[in-house]
């Protein structure tokens, strides 16, 4: 499988002794102090500064994050699937949130809430590009590690803090948040109007400032990183797709990062200090409030300038890693390299001025409506680029169905199912129909929450090996692949038809409502599905945690991939390469060229050393 | 034909990779990490404070104007958005006496003089001068602290009122503002008052307490051994920042 390495050493050596751009390479000398260096255990594996440690810690976090949000829905499917059954048998769980059989329904609220809470910070933004960011950005552009390694190892800790405390909110006596992961006032700012309002979401505030200061901490670091350390011949037009989506994902988290920063501070002092920022007029128990001159629409447009490009904070990375491991299974150069750049920009430029697409019912102006409706549509154009050069990769490619493929593939999928949906919600007359079903729940949920989802497990089993040095188990993979697959299909395509029919979301119970009653069996199934594919995860988590200590042995460079981090030791140390860094000649994707030797060419090999697949202007650089 | 050199010297063989600025194995702005990460914290917190003065503009918007063309002399009322000139008119030891955004002007001045003396430093820093270093670190810190304390003034003033008080809507007189209570006009005046300076005021307290240790690590020596005064720059692009965004906070709050 790798039988190309002893080159890889040759060449490095041969170029290093006549290039002295080395030598101003600080960083070198860092790593040279550190293998001397005897680590005990709290440096090396909880306060580590190394960015592949700390890419683990997110990652484990972010899995322990996945299994509570995952067990939350699974409590409010059963809830939705069988309204009328008692839940009796949950009250050692849920202690007195189960009222004489029944769910509390303001708990439900909660559920509700903190799962989507969890699912979009904690575990697609913090344990999606929290992982592969850190893991993957000094590893794929030639660098010892991250600029500043104690920043980032703050940025971990900030997240591990704002995640205690959320955990902590969930066993409060008045309950965790429950105005919606959106935390729309008036609703969140009146402890009077839910118990959820209460401390719950005071804490939730705290824990979302400490996670928006993590975020800020690794997104300079991502950025800076990028821009600085890249090894001699890393150009901006030779980095792997992979480094364009984090890079671009931490730009976006950046910017909008602080602005929910802002609107969370001001919500903070609307709830605990009196002022008046988004309230006005309210009439509550019975008792009119001080509250005048505020406005709420403020609060969601400051909350969805951060919540829109957050979806793309959410799916960019997945992206970047799909178009990566698709191209490496496909045996072909990505389809279009400089349009999944050019696209890639074009998604986060747009990111920032859509953001009213979720405010088409607020009364805000018809003429702004269509204004961001215009936009978002727009947004069709990458996506579909991304896309095609996606289909147009697999094309006719030499495809090896590895499970991080088959995730990819997956994603690929959902993506196209979700994004069409898409289109129909951006359409402000057709959203005044739609706005808050479970249409809406449905696309997100396989647009981003899924496709996201397979963005983060191909990346987990494709970049396994270079994590622990071991492979996953692949029979596991497919099973968890086919398991995981079929079962958001199942749960998310009759989700359509419900919100079509007009089922609001958020409601606790439909058997109100006899326009409703027909769909029981659906909703039956959604849920039936929904906790399978749940417990489908387990193959997963028994897969990753038995595979670090049992997995089958990888090689240096598995999967014949082109990028430098399988030029790196199979357990890099900190530094990454033992001696120099490697230099770059060549874009990442490589595969299959004609006249090559072998069907990849790593990025570190120098054209000299590939006469026979040199294109005429390589040969040309003579 | 100098163009066509450089391109030349870039241009890769072979052998060797391009080495142009943005190749890779270099800084491509000619800049540290560390300076760069300062640029991009600044842009992030840019993003914060703009997000603070949207809010004060569409706050704003939805309240009535005073109508100056009605005749009427200015009165303090909830009704409408009070004339800074009316509000911020006072000016420390000269009571009664009425001078309009006199002493904000004064406030702004020390800030902006405190940017001359911030260049000053990171100047004295690229000659190695620490001599100079420390003179000009303490004019900075020496001004900060009197823009905090002018601060502390001026919200001394806002809070405790004017003599006459306003009468609230319930009948009594009210003297000054709270986050509840406002006797200059809308309480989100207010609001918004305490929260945008108090938040600005927070940067400035952070900049100072920045500025004292790196005068601290300057008087021991620590950037003379490392051979550069790079510290005192990244503080500085700190520190101007929150001058700039003073210019615009008083843009907002004083001036319109």
């Amino acid at each position: 499988m790798a039988a190309n390495l002893p080159t890889h050493s040759n060449v490095q050596g041969g170029i290093g002794a006549t290039e002295p751009g080395l030598e101003h390479d600080e960083h070198l000398h860092h790593d040279e102090h550190h293998e001397h260096h005897e680590q005990n255990f709290l440096e090396k594996y909880v306060f580590s500064t190394d960015h592949k440690v700390i890419a683990k810690q997110f990652l484990i976090t972010g899995i322990f994050w996945a299994i509570l949000g995952g067990t939350l829905s699974s409590l409010f499917r059963l809830q939705l699937g069988w309204p009328e059954a008692t839940f009796e048998w949950l009250s050692p769980f849920l202690g007195k949130w189960i009222e004489a059989g029944k769910l509390n329904p303001e708990f439900y609220l909660a559920l509700v809430t903190m799962h989507g809470t969890i699912m979009v910070f904690f575990v697609l933004t913090a344990g999606l590009s929290g992982t592969f960011s850190n893991f993957l950005i000094p590893l794929q552009i030639g660098a010892r590690d991250m600029a500043s390694g104690f920043m980032n190892m703050l940025s971990y800790w900030f997240f591990f803090l704002s995640s205690v405390i959320m955990f902590v909110s969930l066993f409060i006596e008045t309950g965790p948040a429950a105005a919606g992961w959106t935390i729309y006032p008036p609703l969140s700012a009146l402890p009077q109007a839910i118990p959820g309002s209460g401390m719950g979401q005071t804490l939730w505030l705290v824990s979302m400032a400490l996670f928006i200061v993590s975020q800020l901490l690794g997104g300079v670091n991502y950025i800076t990183t990028v821009i600085n350390l890249r090894t001699r011949g890393m150009s901006m037009s030779k980095l792997p797709l992979t480094i364009w989506s984090f890079f671009l994902t931490a730009i976006l988290g950046l910017l909008s990062f602080p602005v929910l920063f802002s609107a969370a501070l001001l919500l903070i002092f609307d709830r605990s200090f009196g002022t008046s920022f988004f309230l006005s007029d309210i009439y509550i128990a019975g008792q009119a409030l001080h509250n005048v001159g505020g406005s709420p629409v403020l609060f969601q447009h400051l909350f969805w300038f951060l919540g829109h490009p957050e979806v793309y904070i959410v799916i960019m990375p997945a992206m970047g890693m799909v178009s990566e491991i698709l191209a490496t299974n496909a045996r072909k150069p990505i389809f279009g390299y400089r349009a999944m750049i050019g696209s890639l920009l074009g998604i986060s430029l747009l990111s920032f001025i859509v953001w009213a697409h979720h405010m088409f019912v607020t009364g805000m102006n018809p003429f702004l409506g269509s204004v961001f409706m215009f936009l978002t549509l727009i947004i069709a154009v990458p996506s579909a680029v991304k896309t095609f050069n996606w289909l147009a990769t697999l094309w006719r490619g030499n495809i090896r169905f590895t499970t991080a493929m088959l995730f990819s593939i997956g994603f690929v999928s959902l993506f196209i199912s979700g994004g069409l949906t898409g289109i129909i919600l951006g359409n402000a007359a057709l959203d005044i129909q739609m706005h808050n079903t479970y249409f809406v729940v449905a696309h997100f949920h396989l647009v981003m929450g899924s496709s996201a989802f397979f963005g983060l497990w191909a990346g987990v089993y494709h970049w396994f090996p270079k994590m622990f040095g071991r492979h996953m188990d692949e029979k596991l993979g497919y099973v968890h692949f086919w398991l995981t697959f079929i079962g958001v299909y199942l749960v998310f395509l009759p989700m359509h038809y419900v919100g079509i029919a007009g089922f609001p979301r958020r409601y606790y119970a439909w058997t109100g409502f006899d326009m409703f009653s027909q769909f029981a069996d659906l909703n039956k199934f959604i849920s039936l599905a929904a906790i399978l594919a749940f417990f489908a995860q387990f193959i997963f988590i028994f897969n990753f945690f038995y595979s670090i200590f049992r997995g089958r042995k990888s090689s240096q460079n598995p999967w014949n991939s082109t990028t430098l981090e399988w030029t790196a030791p199979i357990e890099p140390g900190h530094g990454n390469w033992p001696g120099e860094i490697p230099a770059v000649y060549r874009w990442p994707y490589d595969y299959s060229k004609p006249g090559a030797v072998e069907d990849f060419i790593p990025q570190n090999v120098p054209f000299s050393k590939t006469q026979s697949s040199n294109l005429p202007y390589e040969r040309d650089m003579e | 034909m100098a163009i066509s050199q450089a391109a030349t010297q870039h241009a890769a063989t072979l052998d060797t990779p391009r080495s142009g600025p943005w190749d890779g194995g270099n800084e491509p702005f000619k800049a540290s990490y560390g300076k760069l990460m300062m640029w991009f914290f600044l842009l992030s917190d840019a993003f914060t404070f703009a997000a603070f003065l949207t809010t004060y503009g569409l706050i704003r918007h939805r309240h009535a104007a005073f109508d100056a063309a009605s005749g009427k002399a200015f009165e303090f009322s909830s009704a409408y958005w009070p004339v800074p000139d009316k509000v911020f008119n006072s000016f420390p030891g000269l009571h009664g006496m009425d001078l309009p955004l006199a002493f904000v002007a004064l406030m702004t001045m020390i800030l902006i003089f405190s940017s001359v003396t911030m260049v000053l430093a990171v100047e004295a820093g690229h000659r190695m001068d620490k001599k100079d270093v420390q003179k000009w670190l303490l004019w900075t810190i020496l001004f900060g602290a009197t823009f905090l304390a002018s601060q502390a003034w001026e919200w001394t003033h806002f809070i405790t009122g004017t003599d006459e008080g306003t009468r609230m809507a319930d009948g009594t007189i009210f003297h000054g503002a709270n986050l509840t209570m406002n006797q200059y006009g809308p309480v989100l005046f207010a609001d918004l008052f305490f929260f945008i300076t108090g938040f600005h005021g927070m940067h400035v307290f952070s900049g100072v307490c920045f500025l004292v240790w790196i005068f601290i690590a300057t008087t021991n020596g620590t950037f003379e051994k490392r051979g550069h005064y790079e510290m005192v720059e990244k503080i500085g692009l700190y520190w101007h920042f929150v001058d700039l965004v003073w210019v615009f906070v008083f843009t907002f709050f004083y001036l319109v």
